[in-house]
């Protein structure tokens, strides 16, 4: 049971599921961090990533590379859209207004798409040259295995790049740490809000055509699990820190993944269970998660 | 006078879902009682969502408890033996009558929120949404592998038809009563204290963990019990009933009402329980390339709900209560004055 | 200050330190406060004045020192268990429980030393109806005090500035504390209605037998009803005694008029 082969399959396995964490919980901790809402919309982004991939190939017949960018890029433009015509008439409300609005996005998007797409799940063909398989020694992977992980990786370090160097990148970070404090400054609070949400909403919809890549899978609903599990992922790196995000997102890859390889064979079918206990028993550990820092009640 | 115009109401009300029970067709009994259930299941609801301020969006899952815990519980011993045929021995010669079976899983519910809300409470409010909808998928997770008790994906059907209208108004009546008079008592403004500002309540004396934890166990009770009801109406149950979309429609009866305002959820959960219906001939008859639109009136609440925010974030009553709002109609003031809600109504 | 106390203190803090991200807000602060005292606490902004009541309320947990207050050993405990043990608090920027009438913001004071049972709450026996007329009424007659009885059903926000400063008063006296801390209670008000305050506050801590903090920036008025001053200045206490000790200490001139000393 226990050969190499089988424990190596199984690490690809995690830092397959761990990239894609990764990806989702990074946008959702930017913007939390901003604007402290728990975006329930997020995990739907990727939906319309998965759909907009599987339409490019199906019916334009464009190139594969074009299925990755084309989705980024039309999914950031629905998070832009998104900002503008929901949350910002929102700024200044109570959190709780964006969080029930985000609720309402969710449902919007999934009974859009059940509505015009039908619920029947849509099988997902890979492209040959990603379908292909490589053998290492007696480990076989497939391409897409791979990309996933380098696409991930490079998106991470492009985003590191962002927010470390240029303006507004940093002023993204100075909204972060202290919102009001950065508007009197002289940031541009309305542009980096929707800079936030564009690259949120960019990098989930990657990871849903990624995800369905990987699983086969297209429906109107496949999008919501998988966001709630980056939060999970986002709260154990701690909420708030993009470092943080990446952590989680790999710690809960793996995690997961273990449960399912290691769990007694009658209990691998509550791996989604596992991961929500989890959730509870972060928060009451270290609700801080890994890498955050613990918010301040200030009088 | 007030103190007994609420006996008079609830009198009332139960009067008409008699008669009605006797009268009406299958179909509007059964819309009837939808609505019944989802008042429940709002105004329990606002109870946490909109006068405590925590954004709960377990209902769904204290739902599925309730109605899994009273189908099991109340299912006809020899029904048992063939549907749940791997039932422990004790809970297949079973069989509780329906009102215990509701007070049971309004129980088991209660525990699983003191559970879930023990650790996720102490913490900033909104940890709490993505908490109660991780308890969501726990409880779906659960009913489709624990195949002994739940029939895993299957689900259970073949249930005793118990709701009627006099239950589904009966239970209503008391669900109502018992939230309005917590709202108007010192557990309801230490609730609405904490919604409006915590650490100030902490520093005037209120338990604020107490209280927050106080109201997600009522809150879940009741809405184990409309669960229960629910299950005995439509007599079918599956893992899938108990999904993202029963919370959201809950949650959106409650934001179109008005956060903290009884009869704003009141009022949203009849104006949800119809749309639909007046929707599903919409979806089925509006055909878009010889499909039908199902998921139309989920989109046409969710675009309401996106509405509300935007152009009304009080909902249609804000906080006020609908005596309060008869009153100030007949006595116009002009000064902007508090909800007269303290004590001696009901 | 060299009189022996006549009384163990009912305030007893020691080492009382607090740090945010590296600056000390609090450093080495004691306090022996006897009973009836009516103390100011004086300093430039961001002296730590604040930081001490949030410490001494539970809303901050310090990083070092003691707090022990009617006996009992207060560190770390919790903001409304400290406010049960008897200190009560007002908040430099007002907060209120903005959309509740002014007589249920009382009413929440008042409550937390009532024991309420969630039967009687939901089953209303008389005695429910008598604990709450009772609330109301010692709500009322606490409004008096304070001269907001003309406005107990509007909601709490819709009270003038000065108003809002007074019901913050009320709802910590209806907590009744033994102990009172005001965090600048005459801000933003003009001459007429800070003598008026003031006159109240020693008012109130006569007819209450109240203990007393005052945080405040305008000097006449710490100096005219204070019996005890304490200064400080980044963090640290540099100075304490009569209004008059203080007022022709050299620290606290060069303090105020920002010389450096060094």
């Amino acid at each position: 049971m226990l050969t190499p082969t089988y424990l190596a399959q199984q690490l690809v396995n995690a830092l397959n599921l761990g990239s894609l964490y990764a990806l989702v919980a990074i946008g959702l901790t930017m913007v939390y961090g901003i604007l402290r809402l728990i975006n329930f919309a997020h995990g739907d982004m990727m939906t319309l990533g998965a759909y907009l991939a599987l339409g490019i190939i199906a019916l334009l017949a464009l190139p594969v590379e074009l299925a990755l960018v084309l989705p980024m890029l039309l999914v950031a433009g629905v998070g832009l859209l998104v900002e503008r015509l929901a949350y910002r008439p929102l700024r200044g409300a109570p959190e709780v207004a964006m969080l029930i609005t985000s609720l309402a996005i969710s449902s919007l998007i999934q009974n859009g798409a059940t509505m015009t797409l039908t619920a029947q799940p849509r099988p997902v063909r890979l492209p040959s040259q990603l379908a292909q398989r490589i053998a290492i020694g007696e480990l076989s992977l497939a391409v897409m295995d791979l990309v996933i992980v380098a696409l991930a990786l490079a998106l991470m370090v492009a985003l590191g790049v962002f927010v470390k160097r240029t303006t507004i990148g940093i002023a993204m970070r100075a909204c972060s740490e202290n919102l009001r404090a950065a508007q009197l400054m002289g940031v541009d609070v309305n542009r980096v809000i929707a800079i936030a949400f564009a690259i949120s909403a960019g990098l989930a919809g990657v990871a849903g055509v990624l995800w369905s890549g990987k699983f086969g899978l297209v429906d109107p609903f496949m999008g919501f699990v998988p966001g709630l599990k980056a939060f999970v992922a986002a709260v154990i790196g701690g909420i708030g820190s993009i470092p943080g995000a990446v952590l989680g997102g790999y710690l809960l890859g793996f995690a997961e993944v273990l449960f399912v390889a290691f769990a007694p064979p009658g209990l691998s079918g509550y791996r989604d269970a596992f991961v929500f206990a989890l959730l509870l028993i972060v928060l009451l550990v270290r609700p801080a998660g890994l890498l955050g820092q613990r918010e301040v009640n200030r009088a | 006078m007030r103190r007994w115009s609420g006996w008079l109401l609830a009198l009332v009300i139960l009067a008409l879902a008699g008669a009605l029970q006797i009268t009406l067709n299958d179909y509007y009994q059964r819309v009837l009682a939808v609505i019944a259930i989802n008042i429940i299941l709002a105004v329990s609801l606002n109870l946490t969502n909109g006068f405590t301020g925590d954004f709960s969006l377990g209902h769904a899952a204290f739902m599925a408890i309730g109605a899994y815990t009273s189908a099991v519980l109340t299912l006809p011993v020899r029904t048992k033996a063939v549907v749940l045929p791997e039932l422990p021995r004790w809970l297949g010669q079973l069989e509780v009558p329906f009102v215990l079976a509701l007070a049971f899983g309004a129980l088991l519910a209660a525990l699983v929120a003191l559970l879930v809300g023990t650790p996720v409470l102490r913490l900033r409010g909104h940890y709490l949404s993505v908490a109660t909808l991780g308890l969501m998928v726990i409880v779906q997770v659960v009913a489709l592998n624990w195949q002994p008790i739940t029939r895993g994906a299957r689900g259970i059907n073949g249930l005793p038809p118990f709701t009627t209208l006099l239950w589904a108004y009966g239970l209503m009546v008391l669900t109502v009563a018992v939230i309005w008079r917590l709202v108007n008592s010192p557990f309801g403004r230490d609730m609405i204290a904490v919604r409006e500002d915590e650490l100030a309540a902490a520093c005037r004396g209120v338990r604020v963990f107490r209280t927050r934890l106080l109201a997600f166990v009522i809150s879940a009770a009741f809405a184990s019990v409309a669960g229960g009801l629910w299950a005995h109406l439509i007599t079918a149950i599956t893992p899938a009933s108990f999904s993202f979309l029963l919370t959201f429609n809950v949650v959106a009866m409650v934001v179109i009402g008005g956060m903290g305002s009884i009869s704003g959820s009141i009022a949203g959960a009849v104006l949800l329980s119809v749309l639909p219906e007046l929707l599903r001939r919409v979806e089925t008859s509006l055909a878009l390339g010889g499909q039908p639109l199902y998921g139309l009136s989920q989109v046409v609440i969710a675009l309401l709900m996106l509405a509300v925010m935007i152009f009304r974030p009080g909902g249609l009553f804000g906080r006020s209560e609908l005596p309060d709002l008869l009153t100030r109609l007949r006595r116009p003031s002009a000064a902007p004055l508090a909800n007269p809600r303290t004590s001696s109504s009901s | 200050m060299s009189t022996v106390p006549p009384s163990a203190p009912l305030l007893y803090v020691t080492q009382l330190s607090k740090a945010f991200r590296g600056v000390q807000a609090l450093h080495e602060y004691a306090l022996s406060l006897q009973p009836y005292t009516l103390l100011g606490v004086i300093g430039p902004n961001g002296a730590g004045k604040t930081t001490l009541f949030n410490i001494l309320t539970g809303v901050v947990t310090p990083d070092r020192g003691r707090i022990v207050f009617d006996g009992r050993d207060l560190t770390g405990a919790a903001p409304d268990a400290i406010c049960r043990a008897g200190i009560a608090r007002t908040f430099q920027n007002i907060r209120l429980f903005r959309r509740m009438s002014v007589l249920d913001n009382v009413k929440v004071a008042l409550q937390a030393r009532q024991s309420s049972h969630f039967f009687t709450a939901v089953l209303r026996p008389p005695r429910f109806y008598a604990q709450e007329r009772m609330l109301s009424e010692r709500a009322m007659a606490l409004l008096a005090t304070l001269g907001l009885d003309a406005h107990t059903n509007l909601q709490a926000d819709a009270l003038p500035y000065g108003l809002q400063r007074r019901l913050e008063i009320a709802m910590a006296l209806a907590t009744e504390p033994k102990l009172l801390l005001l965090d600048e209670p005459a801000a933003g008000m003009n001459p007429t209605e800070a003598d008026a305050l003031m006159h109240l506050i020693v008012h109130l801590r006569d007819a209450l037998k109240l203990t007393i903090i005052l945080i405040e920036h305008n000097m006449r008025v710490v100096m005219g009803i204070c019996e005890r001053v304490q200064v400080l200045n980044y963090g640290q206490l540099i100075a304490e005694g009569t209004p008059e000790e203080v007022q022709n200490d050299l620290r606290v001139l060069q303090a105020y008029l920002g010389a450096n000393t060094r």
